[in-house]
């Protein structure tokens, strides 16, 4: 199964919280915008980016299992 | 004990997110979620900028409930009147009844109101109903808008209102939100209100809402003047919802009390608006009324549930509390807490520049940082406040 982190663009306006659930997958540059280091994750990494889902202020973040 | 049976009342952002809780750690359950709104539940946040802007329909206001859905009873329009906590026994309008073996209490807050406040034109502004019934107001020809009270809905109230091309006057007793901000940061966010249009009178009172033909007319100040004005929103504060808990056997006060891993009661837990606990950063009771709380504590709330009478293995709720606020295409976000406070130093930018960092010092520690468009930035002090800093610390990073 592939795991992969969605971001709704639109909605997202670079507030952050994200990148501290899950720094592996998510920063912020130096011009205040959402980098997505990696769209696809491992399981061991599902807690850290079920907790950047849930904390994301816009609800921007989705999670898609595919396979 | 072992949970068969748990009840959330309130059905809003810490209700959903503590239902969700209990069935992603496995709670299997019966699950009822009672919320007082005809609505399933929904985001507060839209409700100042793109519901009342008219950006976007009510609808998506809805929070997802990620396939949650058959899994919990919701009752909507459900309103509980009455608790005995020894027995966990809620009562609701109509005198109806029933136990469940563990309780989340997340019934949130309910705005203050004015004397007068029942007038036509004038609104509060908590509810999707209240966000429609304004935006609907706004629409009115030749309407001009009184905002009483500048803390951060009305703010966000009136740059939606300036956005929409619309005349507004924000009447504060003291400065903006300038109980969380201190002073000197309290008057950025006045220049950047009047820099927009908005006409900020500070230091003075709302005295009374006049009416003509049914309707509000114009706000008295106590300074003696008065505005024009045929829509008010009033925004200044709430308070929890527990009138519903008197005689329950809880304690009440300023909220629902809890220890410090959010249990109110055996088998009793609280978050959200609602709930008052000793977060062991500060060492004081608190009742935070931010959304990223609602999320957290109802999340470690339900943790709590679940754990029955082994608090210390979910250990105590201690979050560095985070707070945003978007006005004008400008994002405040606001890290830890600016309470009793000695000290705030802008370490980035300026007022001028309508960028800036400033830094809270209580004591020798930092105790929040600020960001006005310096997200990244600010995410430092987020990373340095979990550890609880030195002052020095601080503003060594920031050199």
């Amino acid at each position: 199964m592939t795991l992969k982190l969605v971001v709704d663009w639109p909605l997202c306006d670079g507030n952050g919280v994200c990148t501290f659930e899950a720094p592996e997958l998510l920063a912020i540059d130096d011009d205040d915008n959402l980098v997505v280091i990696s769209e696809t994750f491992d399981n061991d990494l599902l807690p850290k980016v079920e907790a950047a889902v849930c904390v994301c202020p816009k609800r921007a973040l989705k999670i898609e299992k595919t396979g | 004990m072992s949970l068969r049976s748990v009840a959330v009342v309130g059905a809003s952002l810490a209700g959903l997110n503590a239902a969700a809780t209990l069935r992603r750690e496995g709670f299997k359950g019966r699950l009822v979620v009672f919320g007082d709104e005809a609505h399933m539940p929904y985001d507060r946040p839209p409700l100042s900028k793109e519901i009342v802007r008219r950006e976007w329909p009510p609808e998506r206001t809805a929070l997802s409930l990620e396939g949650l859905a058959a899994d919990i009873d919701w009752r909507l329009g459900a309103r509980a009147v009455g608790l005995d906590a020894s027995t966990r026994t809620l009562v609701f309008e109509g005198g109806r009844e029933e136990s469940f073996d563990g309780l989340v209490i997340a019934t949130g807050a309910a705005p203050r109101r004015l004397p007068g406040a029942s007038l036509p034109g004038v609104h509060v502004l908590r509810s999707l109903d209240d966000a429609l019934a304004l935006r609907d107001d706004l629409a009115r020809p030749g309407v001009h808008i009184a905002v009483v009270g500048a803390g951060f809905v009305g703010q966000e109230v009136a740059a939606s209102c300036r956005q929409l091309g619309l005349p507004v006057t924000m009447i504060e007793a003291v400065a903006p939100a300038a109980h969380v901000l201190g002073h000197e940061i309290s008057a950025v966010f006045a220049a950047l209100h009047r820099a927009r249009g908005v006409d900020v009178r500070l230091g003075v009172a709302a005295a009374a809402f006049e009416a003509d033909e049914g309707r509000l007319a114009r706000v008295h100040l106590s300074d003696g003047r008065s505005i024009k004005a045929d829509v008010a929103v009033v925004g200044i504060g709430v308070t929890p919802n527990t009138g519903w808990l008197e005689g329950s056997g809880l304690t009440i006060d300023n909220g629902v009390v809890c220890d410090e891993t959010c249990l109110a009661a055996p088998g009793i837990v609280a978050a959200g608006d609602v709930a008052r606990w000793p977060n062991p950063r500060y060492g004081e009771l608190r009742r935070v009324e931010h959304w990223d709380n609602a999320v957290r504590q109802a999340e470690h709330a339900a943790r709590r549930l679940l754990a029955g009478d082994d608090g210390a293995a979910v250990g105590a709720y201690r979050p560095v509390p985070w707070f945003w606020s978007d006005q004008y295409g400008l994002k405040l976000q606001l890290v830890g807490s600016t309470l009793a406070h000695d000290e705030v130093k802008i370490v980035y930018g300026s007022a001028a520049e309508e960028r800036l960092v400033a830094l809270y010092r209580r004591g020798d520690r930092l105790v929040a940082a600020l960001g006005l468009a310096s997200t990244g930035k600010l995410l430092r002090y987020r990373r340095m406040l979990e550890v609880d800093p030195t002052w020095e610390d601080a503003l060594a990073l920031a050199a």
